[in-house]
């Protein structure tokens, strides 16, 4: 694409426009309860200007940075799938006829401009593509392809980030239309902004933004490289799909349940998890009724209920399955992980469950190895 | 994502809880395979995955049959001939019956489990020179609870098909074996080596019927069972029918049991 270019922070507030302009709903992080939520924006004012999420394992705070900086923070408990699939879309309506019933056509969703998102928020949407594209499920389809994506490349990773483990940031790398690098040190306070399709390069040229010199550019990636080698988490993917799908039987899962509350928050904040559930609702005159579909959590009882009772009734189970899917039986459908890293999961787990601690603990206890005698290396370290 | 509405031509009622609707198909060029279930939809009410238990040669019925254990099938089960019902599908694979052509073909089957099978059981019977041997083997738990009885009834008086029947309990009326399906394998006659097995019926059933077929010398390459899961959507999109790697509602409901790897079987997977 085009050579980057470098705008400031009224340039930021130029290309929110620009997107208005051309018709879309720009949603990006904004404060509120002290917790950074996606919201509708339409200035930089919106952004949490000059914040900080402090995260670590079931625990979040925001704090001054003492700077002016746009983007001083990573994700919150959203991701776009708020947008692109939101709960409650009523996805069929139907009114009562003499005939039987007939089907009411639904209106169409708005066009989304998705404002700072990071790459591993690029990169779920673009595992949630493999997932609904393909049988044009008629909520995320019609959302998905009318949206724009206005990237920003991460600086400065939180302690439950690893995307680097994954390959999905802190960079992006594809299907974003434009990306963001922000820049602050002393003096220097700019945005290094890359197109990444035809229509992004076309919103960048309404926006008086200037070359950017050699220098800033290499400075600009020297960030997100440093970025990349401070992840304040790592998961081994070596071998890990099999690994967990050898691995049902580990009596670990037994004792993770024990912990595990079943409460769903990490399915709910997970930008990939994409079950869901249907509720039908009708007029009180049963004249009309409609199909709105929910988020619905694997780890709930009712979400493997068939007649005589729940397939997966204890937490263990509920928590394998969840962990397989994300790590191991996700790759056999999706041909890719179904975890980006962005460590929601730990953070939003009210007893701190995190998803890199239990796969290595899989892996210290791999059913394979402990059967043959063969020493884990913690075993041997030690 | 949309249902059909689809009008019901007649209902039986097969058992106390049990019935059959003849609907009017979807389409003029609405098609199925024995094996494929649809998602069938009371309006208002919900929708709930229900095979197709007609015949495939007979693309102007489509006939399925629903137990009433929920509010939805209950719904569907209350309605009467003229009265219109939502249907989305077919969904899901088939049973093997291409596969199964030349060789013995072993059918067995609990309970409403004989739904599923019936069309897979027509086809046979209308292409009946294709297969070798063929056996139905099925067990209920009484004889009052036997599904399509009249049909068995006549299925047992063909010279072409084997028909075996076991009942968990009985009074002395019933002449015929007591005890689990799987105690019927001894008294099919079919060629271990090539034969095929199609399977339905509760989980621990199929189970225990796949031991036993192994057993017998059959592969598991010739082993198919049809799985019940949590189904919303029938298109691979809700989550809710894994099993494993599988979404049942696309991936099966058919699988053949070389697919169906050991973790499929596992515990609350």
């Amino acid at each position: 694409m085009s050579e980057p270019l470098v705008i400031d922070r009224e340039g930021v507030d130029a290309l929110i426009e620009a997107l208005i302009d051309r018709g879309y709903e720009v949603v990006g992080p904004t404060v509120r309860g002290q917790t950074i939520l996606y919201d509708t924006i339409t200035s930089t004012g919106d952004l949490p200007v000059g914040l900080r999420d402090r995260q670590e394992a079931g625990t979040y705070r925001l704090e001054e940075r003492g700077d002016d900086a746009l983007f001083g923070y990573v994700v919150g408990p959203q991701s776009f799938k708020k947008y692109l699939t939101p709960p409650g879309t009523v996805f069929w309506k139907g009114l009562r006829t003499e005939d039987g019933f007939e089907t009411v056509e639904a209106a169409a969703p708005p066009r989304y401009a998705f404002f700072g998102a990071r790459p591993c928020e690029v990169a779920a949407m673009r595992i949630q593509d493999d997932v609904y594209l393909p049988v044009a499920d008629g909520v995320y389809t019609e959302r998905r392809e009318r949206s724009f994506t206005v990237a920003v490349n991460c600086t400065e990773p939180a302690a439950t980030c690893f995307c680097a483990s994954l390959g999905t940031g802190p960079a992006v790398s594809v299907g974003y239309d434009i990306a963001l690098t922000e820049v602050l040190s002393g003096e220097h306070h700019f945005f290094l902004a890359e197109a990444g399709t035809d229509i992004g390069e076309e919103v960048l040229s309404d926006l008086s933004a200037r070359p950017a010199h050699d220098e800033e550019v290499v400075g600009a990636r020297r960030l997100v490289v440093h970025a990349s080698d401070h992840m304040g988490r790592t998961l081994d993917t070596d071998g890990l799909k099999e690994l967990l799908s050898a691995n049902l039987t580990n009596s670990i899962w037994d004792e993770i349940g024990s912990r595990c509350l079943t409460c769903t928050n990490c399915t709910m904040v997970c930008p990939t998890c994409f079950c869901s559930t249907v509720e039908d609702r009708q007029a009180l005159d049963g004249s009309s009724a409609e199909r709105v579909r929910t988020w619905d959590s694997c780890f709930t009882l009712d979400f493997s209920y068939i007649h005589g009772g729940p397939v997966r009734s204890s937490p263990g189970a509920r928590y394998r399955q969840w962990i397989t899917h994300k790590l191991s039986t996700w790759h056999d459908q999706f041909g890719s992980s179904g975890c980006v890293g962005c460590g929601r999961c730990i953070t939003w787990c009210p007893v701190g469950i995190d998803i890199t601690k239990e796969a290595a603990a899989v892996r210290e206890r791999d059913i394979r190895r402990v059967a043959v005698g063969i020493p884990s290396v913690r075993e041997v370290l030690e | 994502m949309h249902p059909v509405p689809c009008r019901v031509r007649s209902v039986v009622r097969e058992l106390d809880d049990t019935f059959t609707l003849d609907l009017e198909p979807p389409s003029d060029d609405w098609s199925f395979v024995p094996g494929q279930f649809t998602m069938l939809y009371a309006f208002g009410v919900g929708e709930v995955p229900i095979s197709i238990s007609g015949d495939p040669g007979d693309p102007t019925r489509l006939v399925q049959t629903i137990r009433a254990v929920g509010p939805v099938s209950d719904a569907l089960t209350s309605v009467v001939a003229g009265d219109v019902v939502g249907v989305r599908g077919p969904f899901g694979t088939a049973w093997p019956m291409e596969f199964a052509e030349g060789r013995d073909l072993l059918i067995m089957t609990g309970g409403i489990g004989l739904a599923p099978l019936r069309p897979a059981i027509l086809h046979t019977l209308e292409h009946r020179d294709r297969y070798g041997n063929v056996t139905l083997l099925y067990g209920a738990r009484s004889p009052e609870d036997l599904l399509f009885a009249d049909q068995l009834q006549q299925w047992r008086g063909r010279f072409d098909l084997e028909v075996l029947i076991t009942v968990d309990h009985a009074d002395r009326m019933w002449r015929g074996p007591v005890g689990v399906v799987t105690s019927l394998i001894n008294r099919a006659s079919f060629d271990p080596e090539s034969a095929v097995a199609l399977v339905c019926g509760p989980e621990i059933m199929m189970r225990f019927t796949i031991q036993e077929l192994e057993r017998s010398g059959m592969t598991e390459d010739r082993l198919y069972v049809s799985m019940e899961r949590n189904m919303k959507c029938g298109i691979g999109l809700c989550g809710h029918c894994q099993l494993g790697k599988f979404f049942v509602c696309k991936d099966g409901p058919v699988l053949s049991c070389a697919a169906m790897t050991g973790a499929c079987w596992t515990r609350e997977v």
